[in-house]
């Protein structure tokens, strides 16, 4: 399976064991999706359960709030990262917020899926990470897989959350990692990171497409002699952060590798947290390998966006003879 | 009544004119005396309300409070064909209709002291928190549509909104999604001429907000939002037809704001005293007090009596809220998310400790 598999697989177990989900979003029904991740569904769970919605972010996710509060489950899809800020009065102000303002008399199970990130030569407005501004949100949980397996557990764990979840989809590795992946339903937990390498020089940590960059950095690494901890994220808030501070407390390195811009982003949360605690374990400054503060640049300058294993290993080399 | 009052030709449906006569006996609806003397009651007891929660607002014992003073009927109306698995989802001007579907006046009176525990509407079915960001609720009316129809529920969805909200897009997607859906939602604009100081004709170029229904393909209505008959008709009309057809309706009452956008505002500053004259005649409770003595339901020393007896339980049940309500630190952080997360318990103990060494510290 590949991720794309896998998140419709996740999709599909849910919707046949639960009729109180729906699916729908632009081009989602019919066509299955852009990236074809809903395909097959609408034929085999009905036009009222997954389908298409007229061309309208704010409306998916207003809809969604109302949904929510009569009792169903809806799985909304934002069609690209970019296209999501229409929505995002009804995702702050009211999917985010409806649980508190009425006290818990209307919960907001609601899934918002997003495909998100570079490097696929794409137009403006489609190659964009927003999972700091909502990981800022209060009331929102942030999801981010990076392989298969996780995409599918996490997907299950986030439609039977009661709180709203953002599902970020690395698109850019939408289909090139294949892995065997249980047919079965299965759960990964949200606010779980996951060790991926045990290492003892410094601890790396990233998410989603990110995490494939960093370990072609670690083959590099290897050859030079470096133990690297690589940490997967899977979860940006509720931030793991137990995982994050006993790994960089065994050591005493961190480096965040993400390819948000820099400043105020997730990174920076990783910043403050290995200073609040691990400060006294700390062996050199934490660093972030991150993208530069300014707009995706269209194809033929992406290049010089993107985070690559050479910047990567670079960093980690500075980290560790620092 | 959506042919016979089309928007595109500016038909308005009047019941009685400003001197409370019946000038449209097809469209009274049917009411027992003692019906129509407990709606003018209601109306009463709304605008007594509002009046003291506005003098509370002077002497400082709650925060801003958007006056419902000259839209009472279109909330009482409301409250009349909304039933108990019915849905409202209002705007913040509606107090007649929250009443009838079970918000207390406790509740009401909390979340204007300052608590979003006079939103959880503990006794009320079916009813949302009040909608501080313009328009965006209107969006919640048509997915509750859906999920009705989904679930086949003998449900309607009814959404208030102003006549600034019209201008933003969430009106436009509400609407259009209840089109192409085909729900059973009734968006209600109360049309009170005024957003803030921004007059209706600043807001929109159409001949009416009712025709704004067209573009959508469900039916519209502009109505008299001062005549309670009218209002009354109207959404007795427009829920059956909801229900019946799965489709939704757009009703355009055309009130007055009587009072201030909020108690923040003064509306002397962008209004004239002979504009509201001309609106003093077209006054809901005026109207349906004329029609009520005409029949002898109704005196002066009556009205004098209830709304003495209102005022004295309306602040009796003010002091109490006053006296009862709490917010411990708990309640700041337990309802931000079902399943709290660990970070978030962490930040409140850290508060804690900080409490505590402050109280250590006297």
């Amino acid at each position: 399976m590949n991720i794309v598999n896998a998140i419709n697989d996740a999709l599909d177990i849910k919707l046949t064991e639960d009729k109180s989900i729906v699916v729908y979003g632009e081009d989602v029904g019919f066509e299955g999706g852009v990236f074809r991740v809903t395909e097959g569904l609408q034929k085999k769970h009905g036009v009222e359960r997954v389908f298409d919605s007229p061309l309208a972010e704010s409306g998916i996710a207003g809809t969604a709030v109302g949904m929510a509060a009569a009792g169903l489950r809806p799985v909304i899809e934002m069609q690209f990262d970019g296209f999501v800020y229409p929505a995002f009065n009804q995702i702050i102000s009211h999917i985010a917020r409806l649980h508190n303002r009425s006290r818990g008399s209307y919960k907001m199970p609601i899934v918002i899926r997003l495909p998100f990130g570079g490097g696929i030569n794409a137009l403006e407005h489609h190659s964009e990470s927003m999972e700091s501004i909502f990981a800022h949100i209060p009331g929102l949980k942030v999801v981010i897989p990076s392989t298969p397996h996780d995409a599918k557990g996490l997907l299950i764990s986030a439609i039977e959350s009661d709180d709203p979840v953002l599902f970020l989809e690395p698109k850019r590795i939408y289909r090139a990692i294949k892995q065997e992946v249980s047919e079965e339903k299965f759960s990964v937990p949200i606010g779980k990171a996951k060790v991926l390498s045990q290492g003892t020089d410094v601890t790396v940590v990233a998410y989603g497409a990110m995490i494939r960059e960093v370990q072609k950095a670690m083959v590099m690494a290897k050859e030079a002699g470096y133990s690297i901890e690589l940490i997967d994220l899977r979860t940006i808030y509720p931030l793991d952060r137990e995982t994050v501070a006993a790994s960089v407390k065994k050591t005493g390195r961190i480096i965040f590798v993400g390819e948000e811009p820099r400043s105020f982003g997730v990174g920076s949360e990783i910043m403050a947290l290995a200073s609040d605690e691990a400060f006294l374990y700390l062996e050199a400054p934490p660093k972030r390998v991150a993208a530069f503060d300014v707009i995706v640049p269209y194809p033929r300058g992406e290049h010089h966006y993107m985070i690559t294993p050479e910047k990567i290993f670079y960093e980690i080399e500075r980290t560790i003879k620092f | 009544m959506f042919d016979q009052f089309d928007p595109a030709e500016d038909q308005m449906l009047q019941v009685i004119d400003n001197n409370g006569k019946v000038i449209n006996k097809e469209w009274m609806p049917q009411l027992t005396d003692d019906e129509i003397v407990k709606i003018y009651k209601d109306m009463l007891f709304v605008r007594t309300l509002d009046f003291m929660i506005v003098s509370y607002q002077r002497q400082g014992r709650v925060y801003t409070y958007p006056p419902n003073y000259g839209q009472e009927a279109i909330g009482v109306a409301a409250g009349t064909v909304l039933r108990h698995d019915d849905w409202l989802i209002p705007a913040f001007r509606e107090l007649g209709a929250w009443l009838a579907k079970g918000v207390t006046m406790k509740e009401i009176f909390m979340f204007n002291m300052g608590f979003e525990e006079g939103l959880k509407f503990s006794e009320a079915n079916h009813v949302l928190p009040f909608s501080v960001p313009i328009t965006s609720q209107l969006l919640h009316g048509s997915g509750i549509g859906y999920a009705i129809k989904y679930q086949k529920k003998d449900e309607v969805a009814m959404a208030f909104v102003g006549d600034g909200g019209t201008s933003e897009g969430d009106f436009h997607e509400a609407l259009n999604f209840a089109g192409v859906w085909k729900v059973p939602v009734i968006f209600v604009v109360q049309n009170n001429q005024y957003a803030i100081s921004v007059p209706v004709r600043m807001q929109t170029a159409s001949v009416n907000m009712a025709i704004k229904s067209k573009a959508y393909a469900i039916k519209g209505i502009k109505v008299d939002g001062n005549d309670i008959f009218a209002m009354i008709a109207v959404f007795r009309y427009a829920h059956e037809y909801a229900r019946k057809e799965q489709q939704a309706v757009l009703i355009e009452a055309v009130t007055y704001r009587k009072g201030a956008h909020t108690t923040s505002d003064d509306p002397a500053k962008y209004r004239t005293t002979d504009e509201e004259k001309e609106w003093d005649k077209k006054d809901p409770l005026r109207r349906m007090k004329l029609f009520l003595e005409k029949k002898k339901l109704w005196s002066d020393a009556e009205e004098e009596r209830i709304t003495e007896e209102y005022r004295k339980e309306i602040d009796r049940q003010f002091v109490e809220t006053e006296q009862t309500v709490q917010y411990p630190l708990e309640d700041a952080f337990k309802y931000t998310y079902a399943e709290m997360p660990q970070d978030l318990r962490n930040q409140q103990i850290e508060h804690e400790k900080f409490l505590q060494w402050k109280n250590a510290r006297k």
